[in-house]
């Protein structure tokens, strides 16, 4: 139903457009508008921001420190994305065969610890991974029953346990990230491949082809689009990801957004602290605008299977 | 001749295809109940039969795309239990033709060879070959969302053929298309099937279509085969009431067996009292007992009511005879059919061609008739 | 020769979640996401200071927790702080997915994807944004009473929520027959009236689902609000976090799982009222 003509109509339209936009304006647009002038702004005293319209912000984001602790966030990032794809990806598959009343449950198993509390999530991991925790434990459970099979079998015992370091460090930050955002990645997988027809597998099948075969030369390309939503889905976050390298990371796994933090809370730099929030900006929109250009290129009802 | 058995079929060659007490259960429901069935070398086979029959689940399972509960399945005389899909010598085209979307014609054609390993240079030879074939020659590099449906279908035909299988499989293969297009690739597929001379095997719903296209039938009917024969075995020979009101139309008459000798036997029948049914052979079933008269409408003759009552040839006066009224009328362009209704109330189905451009012999509503058919017309059913 | 499985135990070739493999690798996702979560919520009841080791079963710690006023009452802030939040989304959120669907204007795909820019935008900008903007263009005056010194986090919490709950909306309508509609304009309703009568019934379960992810999100929410709260509008999450910086003891573990409760009987709820929401339309 196309706008009527008629007062009625045009004042319905403003009832409606204005508290969403006036709210978007004020609230949204015009705190990162603020934010955008402070990245070109300068510290003047100890309280005062004067915007003078300098890059020198920009400048010092690009130095090797800062260009150093980027590249290890996208890196850091782009290995929790690839990690979360290969152990997600069958699962989605898995879900995606299963019977009829299976697979609501198995959707929800999934997504449930996805409506857990952020923090309580990497809280948790912290359990695990500490030298005395349950990953520990467990190896060293291995270890020693290794040590007593040597044993058992007349040779010197293994030297004793030494527990890893997995806490507070890259590993830790990897581990979390990709405890945190394997549920996004699985349900947009799940998605693609729900669409697509199964026939096509079938004839692949019967053609000759084996189940690896037919993985990559059928159903990849077809689910292609859903595999970078997920991708995309899982990749921004994990960029922007405070939380987890904060209570997981060593001194040396800090991450993009532990830095702008600093800025704000302790350093008290606001202008640089918004150029590098610009930048992390900036980052996220490339990533979803590559997403959108590479979506478009197939064909949406490609995965039908015509 | 008063021969009311089919011709059996008689082969010189092993069957290609061995289903042997083939049982398949989902769950708790039966799909498929202990099915044995040869196919031989060069048919064209077809397994006919509703939804839900089970016919489209066996070929799956010759197909090796599921597998079965119980039972063996032979192809060329070695047992499939332990291949799978991808390794058997059989290829199917599905119902949906599964096209690859995202491939070219040529490239789809080409997926089964390249996996083969064929060398390049005989792969595009057969590639041309296999569309030249289905008349695609000149479509090889357009994708599958710029081709019809018919053209999808040509597709899928060539890149099962391709790989010069022993057996094609098709799942319905003509129930997507038109009906003009229909008619047209029946006779296609026929050709095809002569020109390359593998043994098929189709599944469908469409009776039309097997008695059409198929050499031998399978008539199925929840997970079991209801009859077995050529198609004209089983239009004019079915063994049940289920396969004689499955193929074509036909006109059932429950009756009481009062006569049966070696050659003439007597089915009275409520309906067409007090005309009793005349058949110049033994039937099936013993005296006294209920049996079912299957009568085709084109073997019913209309006469009109001035005559006195009509003496078919071969039986006893009053026999194979019945007065009623016409009570509808369907013009069909090549045929008309009428419905006759007798005194008890039924209506007996009556096909006639329109042999000449004006209907010398006009028969119209409310018209009172007789109907009557020759002795060899009816067939005796007992269930 | 090898012995061949049964014939029926062997899967089809694409039953895919019928083979060992794949049944190991779920099995291994599944341990993988909730030992961690599960072992929290147990080593709540451990009766030890510290978490590893398992002592015997006790209360104390949930009873510590209750008893702990700065806990409660940043768990109160963050209800609150939902619930406001939440009334705000859903009219808003509402609104903008009605405006999006129903009208046509210059401009709208600019519009549309305003709205979904919050979503998309990383939650420390926004946070950070938030921060700045309270400090200098609209100062949030200090010292204000309860509720109202939490309008900042509110408004912040709002920002991001309603675009969430207008993603919710916007799926259902498009499910909407028109022509409903246009019924009751022809019987002589007015356009609000329509609005309230025939759209509004339609687009209920997803006014539920919308709040009950508004409410949660709200709830859960760490990074924003640690950005726009202050040393006297602590939140629920914001005060757990302190707490874990400090120690790890079994107090955080039974905060966390009064957490997890709550949020599992949130959608335990929603699910509920979906369901015989769905019924009724």
């Amino acid at each position: 139903m196309a706008a009527h003509e008629g007062s009625d109509s045009r004042l319905a339209f403003w009832v409606t457009a204005l508290p969403p936009l006036l709210w978007v304006a004020v609230f949204f647009l015009i705190p990162l508008g603020v934010i955008w002038a402070y990245s070109f702004g300068q510290n003047l005293g100890l309280t005062g921001v004067e915007i003078s319209g300098t890059f020198s912000n920009y400048a010092r984001a690009f130095e090797p420190l800062y260009l150093q602790i980027f590249a290890k966030s996208i890196f850091v990032a782009g290995l929790t994305t690839l990690l979360c794809l290969i152990i997600g990806f069958p699962v989605a598959l898995a879900i995606v065969f299963a019977s009829e009343k299976w697979r609501p449950w198995l959707l929800l198993l999934v997504m449930l610890p996805f409506w857990t509390n952020l923090l309580i999530r990497t809280y948790a991991l912290i359990a695990v991974l500490r030298t005395e925790g349950f990953l520990n434990n467990g190896l060293e459970g291995v270890w020693n029953g290794a040590s007593w099979l040597k044993v058992l079998v007349g040779l010197e015992p293994l030297a004793p346990y030494e527990p890893l370091q997995l806490l507070y460090n890259n590993f830790a930050v990897v581990f979390g990230l990709v405890y945190v955002h394997l549920p996004f990645m699985v349900l947009p997988l799940y998605a693609a491949l729900d669409r697509l027809d199964r026939s096509l597998m079938e004839a692949s099948l019967d053609l000759g082809a084996g189940h690896l075969r037919t993985l990559f030369s059928i159903v990849v390309p077809l689910a292609l689009p859903g595999i970078i939503s997920g991708v995309i889905i899982t990749f921004v976050p994990a960029l922007g990801a405070y939380l987890t390298p904060d209570l997981l990371g060593g001194p040396d796994s800090q991450m993009i957004a532990n830095v702008i933090e600093r800025q704000f809370k302790r350093a008290n730099d606001w202008p640089f602290g918004a150029a590098l929030s610009f930048l992390l900006m900036y980052a996220t929109f490339i990533a979803i605008a590559l997403r959108a250009y590479l979506s478009k290129g197939k064909a949406a009802d490609a995965a039908h299977g015509i | 001749m008063n021969d009311a058995t089919p011709t059996p079929f008689k082969s010189e060659l092993k069957p290609i295809i061995s289903f042997r007490n083939i049982v398949k259960k989902f769950g708790s429901m039966v799909a498929v109940d202990d099915v044995s069935l040869d196919i031989h070398p060069g048919e064209f086979f077809a397994l006919l039969g509703p939804s839900g029959c089970g016919k489209t689940t066996l070929l799956r399972m010759l197909a090796g795309l599921e597998v079965p509960t119980e039972g063996e399945i032979l192809i060329d005389g070695q047992d499939m239990r332990t291949i799978p899909a991808n390794k058997r010598p059989v290829n199917m085209v599905f119902q949906s033709y599964a096209v690859f979307p995202h491939m070219s014609v040529a490239d789809n054609v080409a997926y089964g060879l390249k996996i083969d390993r064929v060398p390049d240079a005989e792969r595009k030879v057969r590639v041309q070959e296999a569309l030249d074939l289905v008349q695609l020659g000149q479509l090889a590099a357009r994708m599958p969302d710029q081709l019809s449906g018919g053209q999808r279908q040509r597709v899928a035909l060539a890149r099962a053929l391709v790989k010069r299988p022993k057996v094609l499989l098709l799942d319905e293969p003509l129930s997507a298309l038109d009906a003009k297009l229909r008619e047209a690739m029946r006779f296609e597929l026929s050709q095809l099937q002569q020109k390359v001379g593998i043994t098929f095997i189709m599944v469908t719903h469409d009776q039309d279509e097997a008695l059409a296209i198929a050499s031998r039938i399978a008539v199925m009917n929840k997970g079991s085969i209801a009859q077995l024969g050529t198609p004209s075995d089983l239009y004019e020979f079915p063994a049940s009431r289920f396969v004689a009101d499955f193929i074509g139309s036909v006109n059932m008459f429950e009756g009481t067996l009062v006569k049966d000798e070696p050659d003439e036997a007597v089915v009275t029948c409520p309906e067409l009292a007090p005309h009793p049914v005349h058949l110049p052979h033994a039937v099936p079933g013993k005296v006294d007992t209920p049996v079912w008269v299957a009568i085709r409408p084109e073997k019913i003759t209309l006469h009109k009511n001035s005559e006195a009552p009509p003496a078919p040839a071969e039986c006893p006066a009053g026999h194979n005879i019945a007065k009623g009224i016409i009570r509808e009328i369907s013009y069909l362009g090549d045929t008309s059919i009428f419905h006759v209704e007798t005194g008890k109330g039924n209506l007996i189905r009556v096909s006639r061609p329109n042999r000449s451009r004006w209907d010398q012999e006009n028969f119209d509503w409310k018209e009172p008739v007789w109907v009557s058919w020759a002795g060899s017309s009816p067939v005796v059913l007992l269930s | 020769m090898k012995p061949i499985k049964p014939i029926k135990d062997r899967p089809a070739p694409l039953e895919y979640n019928r083979r060992w493999s794949m049944r190991l690798w779920l099995l291994g996702v599944f341990v993988f996401l909730y030992a961690p979560l599960i072992a929290l919520v147990a080593f709540s009841f451990n009766d030890s200071k510290r978490n590893i080791v398992w002592q015997g079963f006790t209360f104390k710690y949930y009873d510590k927790l209750f008893r702990n006023d700065d806990l409660m009452i940043a768990f109160a802030n963050s209800i609150t702080i939902a619930l406001v939040a939440t009334l705000f989304s859903l009219v808003l959120g509402t609104l903008a997915a009605v405006l999006l669907w129903r009208f046509r204007f210059p401009g709208k795909a600019v519009v549309e994807g305003t709205f979904s820019l919050p979503i998309v935008v990383p939650e420390i900008c926004m946070g950070v944004a938030m921060l700045v903007f309270f400090a200098t263009v609209i100062p949030w005056p200090n010292g204000l009473p309860w509720p109202f010194n939490l309008g900042s986090i509110i408004i912040a919490h709002v920002s991001f929520c309603f675009p969430f709950v207008a993603m919710v909306v916007r799926a259902r309508l498009v499910s909407f027959n028109k022509e409903q509609e246009e019924a009751a304009r022809d019987l002589g309703a007015s356009e609000w009236q329509a609005f309230r009568d025939v759209l509004i019934p339609h687009i209920r379960p997803a006014l539920i689902a919308g709040a009950l992810l508004s409410f949660t999100l709200s709830l859960d929410d760490f990074v924003i609000t640690f950005f726009t709260s202050g040393p006297d509008t602590v939140t629920f999450p914001v005060k757990v976090y302190s707490m874990v910086r400090f120690s790890v003891t079994p107090e955080v573990n039974a905060a966390s799982t009064m957490l997890i409760v709550l949020t599992v009987v949130l959608m335990v709820i929603g699910a509920l009222m979906q369901k015989s929401a769905q019924k009724k339309t």
